[in-house]
């Protein structure tokens, strides 16, 4: 119980020590707003926050889709011809080290100054991609040696194999690498936003930029815990959804 | 007729030798229980005869095909996300069996094993006796002419050891494969095989082989016999013996100091030769 209550308690601490500090030493709201008045900014602009981070959730989660599909089809390429996972690996490695922000204008031009949206989803797949490739070309590999040497004595085919044996034995490293890669697919479309704007659906960076350039600052600050909260509930979505495919998985 | 067989066969690993040279035959229908310290070679041989792996040198024949060949390894080596029936239906389905005929021959051979109820239970849910049941249950579902048993009992309790022991030899006297049966205990190997062979420690050779007189299907007290007690002590001789000394022809020669029994061995001329040898 004291286990449970410690974060809660921290964070109230953290809070009213803030909410104290600016009104004993009288911090403009500008610069640095209380919790209380970005609480009520938050309620203020709670519906067209709402609707702002819709927008930026569901270019995440459709860019988290096509990393997705096209992750596990290349993973499954890799786990199939050995050659294919040689071939791909410089690219996955610069899929990985490449920064985001610093791709997301060149991105920007290709998908055509009129679809910002694309680019974000695009650049939202390109972050999530890694997690998801990485994590199920390691998972089709961690196959039970044993049951490896089953496979062969009973002569099963490749497809047999990867269906049967390499998919299922996987499946623990590729719901690990989704959930990794949920997280940063988030991350990856409000940086994308940042550069390429959000298009008609103005996602929550846009929000952002656009209090804070403003001054605005408690309503920019409300958008930044809308972002938080998002991404701690997907997160949560996510590790329940996995928690319950491998208890599944495991027959427990 | 033998079953399968390895003449003059060598294994080398880019660490080095493996094994051999091994020169080993299975007749139909006997059980052979390979004995030998850890890292002799015992398992390199037991997939050189399941053809899991092949030979640097030497020959391995094998009469038993492809499907009529089964493992059980050390672990289980169950696929958790299946039930135990789908578990023991896998290499049936693999071999191109319907679904539904390679399930009810599972069920079946669950049944053989003591299983009939746990048969959508998974993995998961089995204790390590009822694990090792249904393993071996998958492999005796394709009726194999050749079962090799990798250690199968190394990770179970001796109570649950000697029943299965019991349960396996029970089997194998009804589908009467040819049986290879891998262990560094003396006492279970001399307890399940016919005849015993002993690899040296290193890359293995082998140092002998005992004959094990008695039915298949053991008597109650099997153990306590004084026969069994003086094949254990043969078996320990020849494990016992330095590694220089080995030759395939060579009888067995000295005691084990620790095979505490105050029979001396049937078999055995001279003295004690000294510690079991473990240098290459």
């Amino acid at each position: 119980m004291t286990r449970r209550l410690a974060p809660i308690l921290f964070v109230a601490f953290l809070l009213a020590a803030w909410e104290g500090a600016c009104r004993v030493l009288h911090v403009p709201a500008y610069l640095l707003p209380a919790p209380s008045q970005i609480a009520g900014a938050l309620v203020e602009a709670g519906p067209l926050l709402a609707l702002s981070a819709w927008g930026t959730l569901s270019t995440a989660l459709a860019g988290l889709a096509l990393a997705a599909l096209i992750a596990l089809a290349l993973a499954f390429g890799a786990a199939l011809r050995p050659i294919v996972e040689d071939a791909f690996a410089p690219v996955a490695a610069v899929l990985q080290v490449t920064p985001v922000i610093a791709v997301a204008p060149l991105v920007t031009i290709w998908a055509g100054i009129e679809h910002p949206g694309r680019a974000v989803t695009a650049l939202a797949a390109v972050i999530a991609f890694f997690p998801i490739y990485s994590g199920a070309v390691a998972g089709l590999k961690a196959a039970d040696p044993d049951l490896s040497r089953l496979f062969d004595l009973h002569g099963a085919s490749g497809w047999q194999r990867l269906w049967r044996l390499r998919l299922p034995s996987a499946l623990p490293a590729i719901l690990e690498g989704l959930k990794v890669a949920a997280g940063l697919a988030l991350v990856g479309a409000v940086a994308a936003e940042f550069v390429a704007g959000s298009g008609s659906s103005q996602g929550l960076a846009w929000r952002m930029l656009e209090s804070f350039n403003r001054l605005q600052t408690a309503r920019g600050f409300a958008a930044l815990a809308v972002l938080a909260a998002m991404g701690v509930a997907l997160h949560a979505a996510l590790g329940a959804a996995e928690a319950r495919l491998l208890a599944w998985w495991r027959g427990r | 007729m033998s079953i399968a067989s390895l003449q003059a066969v060598e294994v080398d690993y880019p660490r080095g030798r493996a094994l051999g040279p091994v020169d080993l035959a299975l007749a139909a229908g006997e059980v052979v229980a390979l004995v030998g310290p850890s890292g002799c070679g015992k398992s390199t041989a037991l997939r050189l005869l399941a053809g899991l792996e092949q030979p640097t040198r030497g020959t391995v024949s094998r009469a038993a095909g492809k499907g009529e060949t089964s493992v059980v390894f050390q672990a289980p080596t169950l696929a958790p996300w299946m039930s135990a029936a789908a578990n023991v239906a896998l290499p049936l389905e693999l071999a191109g069996m319907q679904k539904a005929q390679a399930r009810a021959k599972a069920r079946e051979a669950l049944a053989k094993v003591g299983l009939d109820g746990a048969q959508d239970a998974r993995p998961a849910q089995l204790s390590g006796g009822m694990a090792m049941r249904a393993s071996l249950a998958r492999a005796l579902v394709t009726a194999p002419r050749l079962l090799l048993l990798d250690e199968p009992f190394a990770a179970l309790d001796e109570i649950t050891r000697r029943a299965l022991a019991d349960d396996v030899l029970a089997l194998c006297a009804v589908l009467s494969p040819a049986v290879v049966f891998v262990t560094h205990n003396v006492e279970e190997a001399v307890y399940m095989a016919g005849r015993v062979v002993v690899l040296t420690p290193g890359p293995g050779v082998v140092a002998g082989e005992v004959a094990v007189e008695g039915p298949l299907v053991r008597p109650a007290g099997f153990r306590t016999t004084a026969a069994f007690r003086q094949t254990v002590e043969a078996v320990s001789a020849l494990l016992a013996r330095p590694p220089q000394s080995a030759s395939p022809t060579a009888p067995p020669a000295g005691e084990h100091p620790g095979a505490g029994a105050s029979g001396s061995s049937p078999a055995g001329g001279g003295g004690p030769k000294g510690r079991r040898g473990t240098a290459p």
